[in-house]
């Protein structure tokens, strides 16, 4: 046996608890648990037993396993006796053909290194564990890795798989923080970023939020079931509205010669002269613009609008300011 | 490499669907075993040890038999927990998740093979399990890669080698080269090409909106044989053990530099986080302090952090601002 109180002690307190509870025929009360499971007949009293059946039963809960409480006769009083049914335990006979398999492989590998990298890993185990060999050749054209690394996705896609209200700090871009209160609704990835969408409590109206603006902690702000999903609701659709709506104004920009390649990409050319060409590129986000300039230096100036060369401007200085230099 | 700090829950969950994938395949040499379940070979020695301790009951023959003699794996008396546990919400997600970002992405591969997954998956999760699978989603829609991309994965397919005219925005010119493609790849939304450079005689990672041109050769494209994908688990960026360290401060906002990029060592500061990474070309993090306004401060080197600064001053000047 390990260490007791050592998490592999505990792995093996909760393994021998679900065999147990799979094995029985009838449900087993307490008392016959206690004297089944190695780590429980070595408790040190009836309280210490007690506290640690309660906590096993629920983390078996929380794993999805279906572990449930059924009265027992027994003499004079009935008592509750606990089980696991096979039936509800194992996962339903579906057969998975070879390339269906390698497909869920790759949907399982989007999600390497980010939130769901475990449950995904997890699913492909027992979706793969009949025996048959996913063919790895058939599909082999197109994959993705999609990131999770702003910090609220785990706890808004708790939220929203719970139907939680959530509070929390959005920062809008070039501007304060504020207090939002929001019932999610969906959580989308669109080029390379999360949203969330949902309802915005305190302006009783449909929001999108970009989950890298979200700052500090998401915390609940109310009970799990507390309000249902539109069933209408299109997050795609919303987003992509809220995108185009965005699309603020041209930059006119000079671009050093052979500089700028990236911006060059998505905008209008002209020669201009003594090395210096003039590039008319259309934007969304006057924010997002001016940090890609910036990083530029001085290959790329703006000349309009203003509120983009300010924004340039203040995180030159701030650069400057940052690295010992004299930015203002 | 064994997690000493993974907690009981999830090592639960791994060991009830090891053991069916296991049962399974009796007699499975245990290297391979540990590369299909995707866990490290001494995860795997260790959890099968903790298998033999486990039981429907203290007797010994209750517990788990399990044999690793000759380096392959035999289980027997696991009967209770041969069959898979369902699928949890967040696993029937993941999955139903990934299958339909492939399949936004699907324009090119026209088979039905994503759709059938899907529906076996559907049957193969529960109704309250399924629940949440239409709540998220994952699109790829970068279209700045079109017609590339169709292309790309053109020659892909037909493993012929292909001809770039490449942007490198590190450092902002372009560049002429031979490859031979090995996989298209959507990472953080955004379309790679993975494949053979012949110029740099690797493999090499090249965003499909930076390729100004492309040109499909009529000369086989199958990559030679020391050809390795890369693991792009950790993002794009791979640099060499060798390359240089810089020490970056982060602010507020600015953490997810420490997600993106490989990082040796990090630590809270204050408000900060002080991150380590190693970057043999330097000039994307130069680019990165200027891009963040001091959100990113490099302290060291401190030769980088004048160079910032420098820059910083001359594109004020440039504006005709006091740099």
């Amino acid at each position: 046996m390990s260490a007791p109180n050592s998490p592999a002690a505990k792995t093996e307190r909760l393994m021998n608890l679900v065999m147990t509870l799979l094995y029985t025929r009838r449900p087993l009360s307490r008392a016959r648990l206690r004297e089944s499971v190695e780590q429980y007949r070595s408790a040190p009293s009836d309280e210490a037993f007690e506290r640690m059946f309660e906590r096993d039963k629920d983390e078996l809960r929380e794993l999805g396993i279906p572990l449930v409480t059924e009265e027992i006769t027994a003499g004079w009083e009935d008592e509750p006796g606990y089980r696991i049914h096979q039936r509800d335990y194992a996962l339903p006979q579906i057969r998975f053909d070879s390339d269906e398999l390698a497909v869920l492989g790759l949907a399982a590998r989007t999600w390497s290194h980010a939130t769901l990298a475990g449950p995904a890993g997890t699913a492909l185990r027992k979706l793969r564990a009949s025996g048959v060999e996913p063919d790895h050749e058939a599909f082999a054209f197109v994959e993705a890795r999609l990131g999770t690394r702003e910090p609220a996705f785990g706890p808004l896609l708790e939220a929203l798989l719970a139907e939680t209200p959530v509070r929390f700090s959005y920062a809008r871009p070039g501007g304060e923080s504020s207090q939002r209160t929001v019932q999610p609704w969906g959580l989308t990835s669109q080029s390379g970023h999360w949203y969330l969408t949902g309802l915005d409590t305190g302006r009783d109206a449909p929001r999108v939020f970009r989950l890298s603006r979200i700052t500090g902690k998401v915390a609940t702000a109310g009970r799990p079931g507390s309000y249902s999903v539109p069933p209408e609701h299109d997050p795609v659709a919303m987003i992509r509205r809220r995108r185009e709506g965005r699309e603020l104004g041209l930059a006119r920009l000079r671009v050093r010669e052979g500089a700028g390649n990236a911006l060059r990409h998505r905008a209008v050319v002209a020669a201009g002269k003594d090395g210096w060409d003039v590039v008319q590129l259309p934007f969304g986000d006057v924010q997002d613009l001016a940090h890609e300039i910036a990083s530029y230096g001085g290959g790329v100036l703006v000349e309009e609008p203003q509120e983009l060369r300010a924004a340039v401007l203040a995180i030159l200085r701030a650069a400057a300011d940052a690295h010992g230099g004299s930015g203002r | 490499m064994i997690n000493p700090n993974e907690g009981a829950a999830s090592r639960v969950s791994r060991l009830l669907s090891i053991v069916p994938w296991l049962v399974n395949r009796q007699g499975i040499d245990i290297a391979e075993a540990a590369h299909e379940l995707e866990v490290s070979e001494a995860q795997l020695r260790e959890d099968l040890q903790l298998l033999f301790m486990c039981g429907y009951g203290p007797m010994t023959d209750e517990l788990i038999d399990v044999s690793t003699e000759g380096g392959r794996i035999l289980i027997s008396n696991a009967e209770t927990i041969a069959d898979p546990l369902r699928l949890t919400r967040a696993e029937a997600l993941a999955l139903t998740v990934g299958l339909r970002a492939l399949r936004s992405a699907e324009g090119v591969t026209k088979s039905d093979v994503i759709e059938r997954t899907l529906a076996k998956l559907g049957e193969a999760s529960d109704a309250a399990a399924g629940g949440g699978a239409g709540r998220v989603e994952a699109v790829l829609d970068d279209e700045s890669a079109e017609p590339v991309r169709a292309r790309v994965t053109d020659a892909l397919r037909r493993h012929r080698r292909i001809h770039l005219r490449y942007l490198v925005p590190a450092r902002d010119e372009s560049t002429e080269r031979d490859v031979d493609p090995m996989r298209v790849i959507n990472v953080d939304g955004r379309w790679y090409l993975e494949g053979w450079c012949h110029r740099a005689e690797d493999t090499r990672l090249f965003r499909l909106d930076r390729v100004e041109e492309v040109e499909i050769l009529d000369a086989d494209g199958h990559p030679p044989a020391q050809a390795q994908a890369r693991d792009l688990s950790a993002g794009v960026f791979t640099p060499s053990q060798d390359a240089p360290l810089v020490a970056l401060a982060l602010g507020r906002g600015w953490e997810w530099v420490g997600e993106y990029y490989p990082i040796e060592s990090s630590h809270a500061d204050g408000a900060d986080t002080i991150v380590e990474l190693r970057a043999g070309d330097t000039d994307w993090v130069r680019r990165l302090a200027l891009r963040a306004g001091g959100g990113v401060r490099i302290l060291d080197p401190q030769s980088l952090a004048d160079v910032v600064a420098a820059d910083a001053a001359g594109a004020l000047a440039a504006y005709g601002q006091q740099g």
